[in-house]
């Protein structure tokens, strides 16, 4: 449970959370991406699997997938290349439903275990069909993080509550990750509802895009994930400098609040 | 009971609810991001209580008669039956306003979408005839419509994104992944994320989360339903032997087969051989497909060891799809169908073959189900048995494309 611990000690410490996401596989240096992310002050990294047809994403983290896919990358390449990476910080894959299914769920999860990753985010999976992948990912202690979306009822955001492990993940607005010019006023509300609804750590991310916009966000829950803004920086040729350039600016905005 | 044109649509039908939530057997399911679980909730309380509703269904039937053109005829083909050695009856679908079994399904859900409030409708297409379809409708009930379709069909249904833009649809281009169908849908369903307080998805066919298999059986279930009361009046109360419809997502197969599951017909449902199936090119998911859950429901997918989707391949745009819907994937599953292929070259064939002897020229799709038949009859359906096809549209759509596989030119 080194997840939900670490996230818990540190927001219980004061501190306002930060997640960046990366698509792994995406250029030659994403493992080093992912270590300059923690030393720019990342709490937990999220580690996107390539998948063939990404419905929860927009065109950025889309054109990071299929870039990722034409350079042949694997899930099993990815978790694989997680194992020899030593980021500091908790790590958590986010995954579609498919690949997981295609390799089998205690097979999947085994290998995040055997990997060092923490937890895992499966978009298509809402709460209803989580049964046979969070049993597997429980009995190899990888903690499953939920979605709740703005259009989630109060019944099922306790529901989702909980069963979520690590933190609960707030979707901030209606829509699918992208850069926003603004934060969405649905944000403040779903901080709300989740702090109302949970002791988990709450965080709030899809369209979190600038240092602004996350000390917003952060204001009303427990942190934010920040990942189209982040991967864009890559697409556009930036390598570990300009990523951990980037999230240290995030670090130092919810830092000073 | 008398289904001559005049005689008006009937519902009387109704199938089995799947199980669970949306379960055939271990098909179907509900796996969509959290944002868009409210919304299907909503709709399966509201289709639940629309199909258990004299009165909605009074309001179907009436605009499947007077406006969609139902009931639609069952004609049997004397000149091609004698060629095949077997007895042929066409449920001609061709024959519906708009050209295809999809006016059916996309009427249903209109009134749907009327019932629950909202006042945008989306839907992805293929050929273009669930995208006509649904922009006639919306047109029909003042309702804003936009429609996704892979740039590739955009490309080869010219006629068809020419008829949408005409009935007042916008018409989005996908370039993503294979630009076809699957990605037609990845692309609908990623508006409605973020549109879904005001919009419903009317989803084309019997795929997608649950509830949309079960509801668009139910809304196709007309046609089998209409053709099983036809064939017994002109085959002296006797069903036909074997039941045959093409294969994409599989509604109008669906809809066919939810009226015969009760006989003692032969299901056969026909995907897409593309250009054969070990050249891997093709759209033959139960054949080729395993297990996987892909636009909300486990089914049968074209997949690779990864777990990655394939594209798929078809000549016919409507067939062009790497999966198929769970209710397949279950009746394969129990041996309740049986599922077969034909070839572009093929289908391409039967398009001549019934042009030629029956004066009727069928959509590349239906044509698959035909080509299957003509491969077939006097071996794996033996000679003089009895056949009903679903012609499940016309082939006006495909005349540009066709016309330069047959060494025509261009059309334009
Ligand atoms: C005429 C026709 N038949 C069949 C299909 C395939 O769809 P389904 O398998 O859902 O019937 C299409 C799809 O566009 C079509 O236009």
């Amino acid at each position: 449970m080194r997840l939900e611990a670490e996230l818990r000690a540190k927001r219980d410490a004061g501190r306002k959370l930060l997640v960046p996401y990366v698509t792994g596989g995406l250029g030659d240096r994403w493992v080093d991406v992912v270590a300059a992310l923690a030393a720019a002050g990342a709490d937990a990294i999220e580690v996107g699997i390539p998948f063939s047809d990404p419905v929860m994403d927009g065109p950025t983290i889309q054109e990071a997938s299929q870039a990722a896919l034409e350079g042949g990358v694997t899930p099993q390449g990815v978790v694989g290349a997680l194992a020899d990476s030593d980021a500091g910080v908790p790590l958590v894959v986010m995954t579609y439903y498919n690949p997981v299914l295609h390799a089998g769920h205690e097979r999947f999860a085994a290998a995040l275990a055997a990997a060092g990753v923490d937890g895992a985010i499966v978009p298509d999976l809402p709460v209803d069909e989580l049964d046979g992948w969070g049993d597997a990912a429980d009995a190899q202690g990888v903690e499953t993080v939920l979605l709740a979306a703005p259009t989630t009822t109060d019944g099922r955001l306790a529901e989702i509550c909980a069963r979520s492990k690590g933190f609960i993940y707030g979707v901030s607005l209606l829509g699918v990750t992208g850069e926003r010019r603004a934060l969405s006023d649905m944000a403040l509300t779903m901080g709300k509802r989740l702090k109302e609804a949970t002791d988990l750590p709450a965080l709030l991310g899809v369209g979190v895009s600038t240092p602004e916009q996350a000390v917003e966000a952060a204001a009303a829950a427990d942190g934010v994930i920040v990942g189209s803004a982040l991967v864009r920086r890559l697409l556009d040729g930036g390598g570990p400098e300009e990523a951990g350039a980037f999230v240290a600016t995030l670090r130092a905005a919810l830092d000073r609040g | 009971m008398s289904l001559a044109r005049g005689a008006g649509a009937r519902l009387e039908g109704t199938g089995p609810e799947p199980e669970g939530l949306g379960r055939f057997g271990s098909f179907g399911g509900r796996f969509i991001p959290e944002t868009l679980v409210a919304a299907l909730e909503e709709l399966e309380r509201e289709f639940r209580a629309a199909w258990g509703d004299a009165s909605f269904r009074d309001e179907l039937a009436a605009l499947l008669t007077t406006y969609a053109g139902r009931p639609t005829p069952v004609t049997e083909c004397h000149r091609l039956s004698e060629r095949l050695g077997v007895r042929l009856l066409l449920k001609r679908e061709d024959l519906t306003h708009t050209g295809s079994h999809k006016i059916n399904n996309v009427l249903g859900q209109a009134l749907l979408t009327q019932r629950m409030g909202k006042t945008r409708v989306i839907a992805e297409t293929g050929a273009g005839q669930h995208g006509v379809a649904t922009a006639t409708a919306c047109a029909l009930f003042g309702l804003d419509c936009t429609v996704f379709m892979g740039a590739v069909d955009v490309e080869r249904q010219a006629l068809n994104v020419f008829r949408m833009r005409l009935l007042g649809a916008e018409v989005v281009p996908v370039h993503s992944g294979s630009a076809t169908l699957k990605d037609a849908i990845n692309e609908t369903l990623r508006d409605w994320v973020a549109t879904v307080e005001d919009t419903h998805y009317c989803v084309g066919s019997v795929v997608g989360p649950h509830p949309f298999p079960w509801i668009v059986r139910e809304f196709q279930r007309v046609v089998g339903d209409e053709a099983r009361e036809q064939c017994r009046e002109i085959l002296g109360g006797a069903d036909p032997d074997v039941v045959v419809a093409c294969v994409g997502g599989g509604s109008n197969a669906m809809g066919t087969f939810a009226g015969f599951t009760e006989t003692g017909a032969r299901l056969v449902g026909v995907e897409a051989g593309g250009l054969g199936l070990d050249s891997g090119k093709h759209g033959a998911s139960v054949a080729r497909g395993v297990p996987g859950v892909l636009h909300g429901a486990r089914s049968l997918y074209l997949q690779d060891e990864e777990g990655q989707i394939k594209e798929a391949h078809s000549i016919s745009a409507g067939l062009d799809y790497p999966g198929v819907g769970p209710e397949h994937a279950y009746f394969a599953e129990m041996g309740r169908a049986e599922y077969h292929n034909a070839t572009d070259d093929e289908a391409l064939e039967a398009i001549r073959l019934l042009s030629q002897t029956e004066g009727i020229i069928p959509a590349l799709e239906p044509a698959h189900a035909l080509a299957w038949l003509s491969a077939v009859a006097g071996s794996g359906v033996p000679s003089g048995s009895t056949v009903l096809v679903t012609l499940s549209g016309r082939g006006d759509k495909d005349a540009a494309q066709v016309a330069r596989h047959f060494g025509e030119g261009d059309l334009e």
